[in-house]
């Protein structure tokens, strides 16, 4: 009925907090623009912002990716199956009160259970590449 | 039938990507797209067919219908995004010039 409202929440969420990281992120590097001797070296400030070369605001970026193009393209699934209108109140369960307590109950369970699920695969993806990124740079320091 | 053929869409274009150089075209954003549903879908699935019963996959002509749209709408969201990212990438290396 409305179960990706939930998940559309979470990438709501995702997306200020990348904002605020992505803020952050580019602070440290103008910081390091300005750099005076004696002040912390330029390696040390980027192994402040990222231990592995992926920063935080490329990490919080997949999964607002993976968020917001699941919340899109299921509602459009509910656009076709007539549960999501494009006008007020856009969710046609608010129109019969009978139905919210059913809507909501589905929010709770399937949407929360989505948005627990893919925020794990993207937790997955982030060790997976931290781990794959590290491989390549101590192959790459071996090397040199 | 959506859930497989998103699924599907999701597939192929993770092997599109993987096999293109540098994120060429930006399809890693429509892979995201594309595997974000499936995940979504693969958990309404599963938690439908225990709580509700029924079968895991409704293999109609409206659902392939739903899953075709679902597809074609990934594909010119991506387009969109790639289009905005040139415009401001474009924009940004204007300005930067100046």
């Amino acid at each position: 009925m409305a179960c990706f409202v939930v998940p559309m929440a979470e990438a709501i969420l995702v997306s200020v907090v990348k904002k605020v990281v992505e803020k952050k992120e580019q602070k440290v590097l103008f910081e390091d623009s300005t750099l005076t001797e004696g002040t912390v070296s330029f390696a040390e400030k980027e192994n402040k912002a990222s231990q592995t070369g992926i920063s935080w605001s490329q990490k919080l970026s997949w999964l607002n990716t993976l968020l917001w193009g699941g919340v899109f393209l299921l509602a459009i699934e509910h656009i076709w199956h007539g549960e999501v209108i494009l006008w007020p109140p856009f969710l046609t369960a608010m129109k019969n009160p009978n139905d919210i307590p059913i809507m909501l109950h589905e929010m709770a369970s399937f949407g929360t259970s989505m948005a627990v699920f893919v925020t794990l695969v993207w937790a997955g993806m982030v060790f997976v590449a931290e781990h794959k990124m590290k491989r390549f740079l101590c192959k790459g320091f071996n090397r040199s | 039938m959506y859930f497989i053929i998103t699924a599907l869409a999701a597939i192929v274009t993770t092997i599109l990507w993987y096999k293109m150089p540098q994120n060429k075209y930006r399809l890693s954003t429509l892979c995201l797209i594309y595997w974000g549903a499936t995940f979504m879908w693969f958990v309404d699935h599963i938690m439908a067919f225990f709580i509700e019963g029924g079968e895991f996959f409704e293999i109609t002509m409206d659902a392939t219908l739903l899953g075709i749209t679902v597809v074609l709408c990934g594909l010119v969201a991506w387009g969109i995004i790639l289009f905005i990212k040139g415009k401001v990438g474009g924009f940004k290396n204007i300005t930067s010039q100046m």
